[in-house]
């Protein structure tokens, strides 16, 4: 066990010094793509984190990038690089636990249509303060920051997420997640804290996908709310983690990838049609891929047996 | 058809290149002139970039190959085309120009619809050396851009200047006694509203004008009556809404159907359309708004017919970036045949300092801006012309007071 761990965990770091060479490689369309990748397995990732164990629907993901974008289109030229993410994240971390105590006591579709009503109103205050307050609309972030170090960090932040994912997984504290996944009401006669629990996960999660937003938000020079918080985002990740499957941690990586691919190609091959064919590709996965990549995997491993069986009858 | 013209010009090339004998190889390869764009065909900026620049990019690249392509030296290379849709976002429309760059090769890159989606790709062109005529972009930072990328042209100006040209003509009128002093302003919650009315308040306040109303609405507002009440009951001799083009449409409306008819009634982006005109066809009289032409200068004239012809259903080009977005083109391709071949750097320094004829006029740039705007104009007999800055060539004399509204 420890031996194939050990593997496992030299394939990863051999990976990921792999990837760390891509932007030495690869042109200008092809990192733009990369990043991208990135973008999307990290939201989806952090994404799966919450929504895996606690089954909860959550299209907050904007609120959240939009806000990590912000705060680099407000404080980017004036403090260093660092500073700026760690704020970023103070912010994100900060709204999240907000956010969670208030509404994680919600249940099903009524936490759906908050997390969709947060995006709004967090794009709403901004807009307010931005109207009444500073009177402009619209910030520029000129940041001495590549393409590369984009990507670099996007890298980076992947591999924290995952790490962190693979951690909490096996502490108490993911095993208590399980629980309160299967029942919520016997996670808590076990003594678990269930808000606290359920608080802390959001937390994480959230922050991880401030900090995409903010790592992205060089690359729009230009950031208006309408552009920061782009409600596509948070579907287009709830997509993604439900194609890969949200019960693993690795499971929307495998949504991410294929479909940000996808959408590329659409929009490189059909550049009139493309949004047409993408709802129907949406439409099909929802009704032929319920669980997920990994759902069908685990169905192909668990029928693979009977499969030799049948054939070892016809023989 | 194109194709036939584009295979026939081929064909034309490959028997000029076998007869001149010791032709440098590398020049022949140019058999066509790859134009690429990326533009918003779903999304909210759709809209604009179908009134606005799509017609505009149809009719110029028709135009061309009609004329057998782009005049490189003493032959012609048509245009091919490469385009995708940006879905109305940032990140798509760097990803799009990215895969034009590097993947589709394009010779020459045309802009996207709007201010951000042009600063968004700014950096991109900047990087890879094309040149970036942004004709829909209102950005107060345009000279500071136009340092940082001086590969960048920004054909539509300041909203600072907007806002200044329109107070210029409002003091006119005033030591004209044309009007009194009160102004009532709304402005919609968004880049444009805010950014003008910014510019307006301080504006309007050295001119000695009194503000009665200075309020904002958010952007989707449905119903504009209670502004539009608010402000009637304060009688002002000016009425200014830096309004989007639903809202303007919105608000011309109300204001008739409650009988509000200022000695100024100015509307901001979609008073230009040519949807406005059809909408409120002869109560159009006298509203003014942002944009305008010389619509009396033949090459306009032109412009509009062959606009007409070639647009889906006839459609009519707005009067304000329609014409903008062409001449950029003008200036495009006037920039290409002067120098002669595919040489971005070339092009982007002829376009710094080069003269263009236009279907705007003349337009020489300084610092990689226009010297010339419309800032204003007005619906004069069916016709949205340019009322200020009143310097202009073929500028109209303001219709003050407003006529009233007519029964529909």
């Amino acid at each position: 066990m420890s031996r194939t761990q050990m593997t496992t965990g030299a394939i990863c770091l051999a990976a990921v010094v792999a990837l760390a060479f891509v932007p030495m490689i690869v042109d200008a369309y092809h990192l733009a793509l990369a990043i991208s990748l990135l973008q999307f397995t990290v939201l989806a990732t952090a994404w799966g984190m919450f929504s895996g164990p606690t089954r909860y629907v959550s299209l907050a993901t904007t609120a959240f990038f939009g806000v990590g974008a912000y705060t680099v289109a407000v404080l980017g030229e004036q403090l260093p690089w660092s500073l700026v993410l760690l704020i970023a994240a103070v912010i994100g971390a900060v709204m999240a636990v907000i956010v969670g105590l208030s509404t994680l006591r919600l249940s099903g579709v009524h936490f759906v249509i908050f997390t969709f009503g947060l995006a709004e109103l967090v794009r709403q205050i901004v807009v307010w303060y931005e109207v009444n307050k500073t009177r402009v609309l619209g910030r520029y972030v000129f940041v001495d920051i590549t393409q590369n170090d984009i990507y670099w960090q996007l890298l980076a932040l992947a591999v924290i997420v995952f790490g962190s994912g693979w951690l909490i997984a096996r502490s108490r504290f993911g095993f208590a997640l399980r629980i309160i996944g299967e029942d919520e009401t016997v996670a808590r006669h076990c003594g678990i804290n269930v808000t606290i629990a359920k608080v802390a996960l959001f937390t994480i999660t959230a922050t991880f996908m401030t900090l995409v937003g903010a790592i992205m938000a060089p690359r729009f020079t230009y950031i208006e709310p309408s552009i920061a918080f782009n409600a596509t985002i948070s579907f287009e990740v709830v997509i993604m983690a439900l194609l890969g499957g949200a019960h693993r941690l690795w499971g929307p990586a495998l949504g991410a990838i294929p479909l940000t691919l996808l959408f590329d190609f659409l929009s490189a091959r059909f550049p009139s049609t493309s949004t047409l064919i993408m709802g129907v590709v949406f439409l099909l996965i929802v009704y032929a891929l319920p669980s997920g990549v990994v759902g069908l995997w685990e169905k192909l491993k668990a029928w693979r047996p009977s499969a030799s069986n049948v054939r070892g009858a016809q023989a | 058809m194109v194709s036939a013209v584009k295979r026939l010009a081929a064909g034309l090339l490959a028997v000029a290149g076998a007869a001149s004998v010791g032709w440098d190889g590398a020049a022949e390869a140019q058999t066509s002139v790859k134009i690429g764009y990326a533009i918003s065909r779903t999304g909210p900026a759709a809209g604009g970039a179908a009134v606005t620049t799509i017609p505009n990019y149809e009719l110029w690249v028709k135009e061309v190959n009609a004329a057998g392509g782009l005049k490189l030296g003493d032959k012609r290379v048509p245009i091919e085309v490469v385009q995708y849709d940006d879905r109305s976002s940032a990140e798509e429309a760097a990803k799009a120009l990215e895969r034009l760059i590097t993947q589709d090769k394009v010779d020459f890159i045309l802009p996207p619809w709007g201010t951000g989606l042009n600063l968004a790709v700014g950096p991109i062109l900047n990087k890879a050396g094309y040149p970036h005529i942004a004709s829909t972009a209102v950005t107060d930072r345009a000279p500071e851009l136009a340092k940082r990328w001086p590969n960048s042209f920004w054909l539509l100006g300041t909203s600072a200047d907007a806002a200044k040209t329109l107070v210029e003509l409002l003091v006119k009128l005033r030591t004209e006694g044309k009007i009194g002093d009160t102004v009532a302003m709304a402005s919609i919650a968004d880049g444009f509203g805010i950014d003008l009315s910014g510019a307006a308040r301080p504006a309007l306040t050295a001119a000695k004008f009194k503000l009665a109303y200075d309020k904002t609405y958010p952007v989707g507002t449905q119903d504009l009556s209670p502004i539009i009440n608010e402000v009637k009951a304060l009688n002002p001799d000016v009425f200014i809404a830096f309004s989007y083009p639903p809202d303007t449409i919105a608000i011309t409306e109300q204001s008739r159907i409650s009988g509000f008819n200022p000695k100024i009634f100015y509307t901001g982006v979609g008073t230009a359309f040519p949807l406005f005109k059809q909408k409120f066809s002869a109560n159009a009289e006298g509203v003014m708004g942002i944009g305008g032409w010389n619509g009396d200068s033949p090459a306009i004239k032109d412009y509009l017919a062959r606009h007409k012809a070639s647009a889906a259903n006839g459609a009519e080009p707005d009067r304000w970036a329609s014409a903008v977005t062409y001449a950029g083109l003008q200036m495009l391709q006037q920039a290409i045949e002067r120098v002669g071949k595919v040489d971005r750097a070339a092009v982007i320094k002829d376009l710094q300092s080069g003269t263009f004829d236009t279907v705007i006029g003349k337009v020489k740039l300084e610092n990689n801006m226009p010297t010339k705007y419309w800032w204003v104009g007005q619906w004069q007999d069916g016709e949205f012309y340019g009322v200020g800055p009143s310097g202009n060539e073929g500028a109209r004399a303001p219709v003050v007071p407003k006529p009233a509204w007519k029964a529909q």
